[in-house]
């Protein structure tokens, strides 16, 4: 209990600098964000949008500390202001109705890419010398020196513009009406192949390797050999003996990968015009949507610590020296 | 100054036959030989660039989206100007961000790891916190973010992305630096009243060569594949010529949905053969200085290696 109170107070104070770094970041930065979106709409901003913008962006003439207060209170209370290229919509709206495609794209290529991964490395660290263990990582560590967005743009050319196999952007067809018909699930189906194939593909060699060299060690413990000497079968050793225990490194990069995985998603989406949260970012930045931009951070960064402390509970459940300690 | 202190291994005052094993080792590893080959060649290129390709790289030579042809080996862009000279002069930026970023993060990795290891107590909890939280905040949407405030440049890429990478390097050098640190000739060394800034550099610094090497690797992997990600987002300096801009412009130009690959291939090849090389480099470091990862199969180890 006191270890997920200490967690959970590592991921509060990691939130607050998060804040703190959205609060100050357009603060302290030269120029004046206001008058360059100002300048960007070529007037078309109403008065109040700029008088808010000018509040979430400290332009105004109040002392700092009472600005930060008031920035803390607003995100809170799930304020983030409203968004400027898609106004009047805030920026609340903006971002649930994208999280979600990131959530399903992001998602499925970090389980496909653990559970492959992972398993790749329990069977090239139980057969040391093996074809898996000489033939893939090699390969897999080549793929994964390519740019996820390097990757994602010749999987774009080859199958969706070359052989047309997949469709080539947004998350579903234009004009298919959301829901839960066959019809609709496959198409989303056959737009989340290449992005997530994509991602797969580039962090599978880092789930293999990782879960080889801890397995490699985990396989001159003494009680495997002791395992062994009880005639228990093979691959009884390798995955309720070895594997097992090898496993709990790979947990915690589980919730390391979300991150990654954010982050990655960002630069596929882009290429495939996927319309998640980072393609979302990406075209803020661009609009000058300087509330989007904060509220979409904010948005990856709670969801990163969120993931990691279920994380770390799921751990206490895993591995009893935690829950001693 | 980072050069300075991570030769500083190599002196005489760290241990002589470790050190000789390492190289040996080094040298004959096939992995590491590889590597260092590749690099050698993309360094030569960089180096050279001004002499095969002298110009401006980006200036119009030829007719729009050529094909590769004798005259031009890997064919124009859609703006008409040389694939070949906007790769070969685009090694330039890319390798000289992707050192920088790594020695600089390696060397904040260094001074932050080390001085958490040898105060510990309160110094520990603060920079560890520091470190985690740097960690833990989503690397590309940081990026992202300091990017789209600070003004453009190649100034900005380079502190960006040693502010978001600095935090891998100090954890792992703080725990092989806190295993050095409870060991006898530290406590010695501290007992004979040597100071503290000569402890961390001469006692327990030489003692990490090989994991200070391996961040650095990693480091510079990491800055010449996040610079070539945030070019490609168009957040870098678009006037430089780099593998990363190459790829923007490519994807500007609609070089994909044209069907022009020759535009798109060589620079996002060029990254993954560096990266490549110096992923090699690092798992040969690996092999050669943790016999458990070592092709010959060794006799069972029963000491535990006190950095685990």
């Amino acid at each position: 209990m006191r270890f997920i109170l200490r967690r959970l107070g590592f991921y509060l104070i990691a939130f607050w600098a998060s804040i703190t770094l959205n609060f100050l970041l357009p603060r302290f930065m030269p120029g004046d964000p206001v008058s360059r979106m100002f300048a960007r709409t070529q007037g078309k901003m109403q008065p109040e949008q700029i008088d808010a913008l000018r509040k979430l962006l400290g332009v105004d003439d109040r002392p700092i500390w009472e600005q930060y207060i008031d920035y803390l209170h607003n995100i809170v209370t799930g304020n983030m202001g409203i968004s400027i290229s898609r106004f009047p919509a805030p920026v609340t709206e903006v971002i649930s109705s994208q999280i979600g495609w990131t959530l399903l794209l992001g998602g499925t290529a970090l389980v496909i890419a653990a559970v492959v991964g992972n398993l790749l490395g329990i069977l090239a660290a139980w057969r040391r010398g093996g074809a898996i263990d000489s033939a893939l990582p090699p390969v897999l560590v080549f793929i994964g020196s390519f740019p996820y967005f390097w990757l994602a743009m010749g999987a774009l050319y080859l199958f969706g513009v070359v052989l047309g196999w997949f469709p080539i952007r947004h998350a579903f067809t234009d004009g298919l009406e959301p829901g839960f018909t066959w019809e609709f699930i496959g198409d989303v189906g056959a737009h989340l192949v290449l992005p997530a194939l994509t991602i797969v593909l580039v962090s599978i060699g880092g789930w293999m390797l990782g879960m080889r060299n801890t397995m490699i060690a985990t396989n001159s413990e003494d009680y495997i050999t002791m395992a062994e000497a009880k005639g228990l079968r093979p691959g009884r050793i390798m995955l309720r003996y070895a594997a097992r225990n090898a496993m709990l490194p790979s947990v915690t990069s589980f919730g390391m990968g979300l991150g990654f995985v954010v982050g990655g998603a960002l630069l596929t989406e882009v290429v495939f015009a996927y319309p998640g949260v980072g393609y979302q970012l990406l075209n803020a930045v661009q609009g000058l949507d300087y509330p989007l931009m904060q509220g979409l951070f904010l948005t990856i960064t709670a969801a990163v610590l969120l993931a990691n402390f279920l994380v770390d509970i799921l751990y206490v459940r895993l591995d009893p020296r935690v829950r001693s300690n | 100054m980072t050069t300075a202190i991570l030769k500083q291994p190599t002196e005489p005052t760290a241990a002589r036959k470790p050190n000789r094993s390492f190289v040996h080792g080094l040298i004959t590893n096939k992995k590491a030989l590889l590597g260092m080959t590749v690099m050698l060649v993309f360094i030569a290129l960089a180096l050279l660039a001004p002499v095969l390709f002298p110009g401006d790289p980006s200036r119009i030579t030829a007719m729009a989206s050529l094909e590769p042809s004798p005259e031009h080996w890997l064919g124009t862009t859609a703006k008409g100007q040389d694939v070949l000279a906007l790769t070969v002069h685009g090694s330039r930026s890319s390798l000289f961000v992707g050192l920088t970023v790594g020695f600089a993060s390696t060397f904040v990795g260094i001074l932050v790891g080390l001085a958490s290891a040898y105060f510990g107590k309160f110094i520990d909890e603060a920079l560890s916190l520091v470190t985690n939280v740097f960690l833990l905040l989503p690397g590309l949407p940081l990026l992202v973010i300091l990017a789209a405030f600070l003004p453009p440049g190649l100034g900005t890429v380079i502190l960006v992305l040693v502010v978001t990478g600095w935090a891998g390097s100090a954890r792992v050098l703080r725990s092989q630096a806190l295993s050095i640190r409870s060991k006898d000739f530290v406590a010695a060394a501290v007992v004979s009243g040597e100071r503290a800034g000569r402890i961390m550099f001469r006692e327990i610094l030489p003692n990490m060569a090989s994991i200070v090497m391996g961040t650095l690797l990693a480091c510079v992997i990491y800055g010449i594949g996040a610079q070539a990600g945030l070019e490609f987002l168009g957040l870098g300096d678009v006037s430089t010529v780099s593998w990363g801009n190459n790829l923007f412009w490519a994807g500007n130009e609609g070089a994909l949905l044209t069907g022009s690959w020759w535009v798109f291939v060589p620079s996002g090849v060029c990254i993954a053969l560096v990266a490549f090389a110096l992923a090699l480099i690092n798992y040969a470091v690996d092999e050669v200085t943790n016999p458990r990862l070592r092709k010959i199969k060794t006799p069972k180890i029963t000491e535990r290696s006190a950095a685990k």
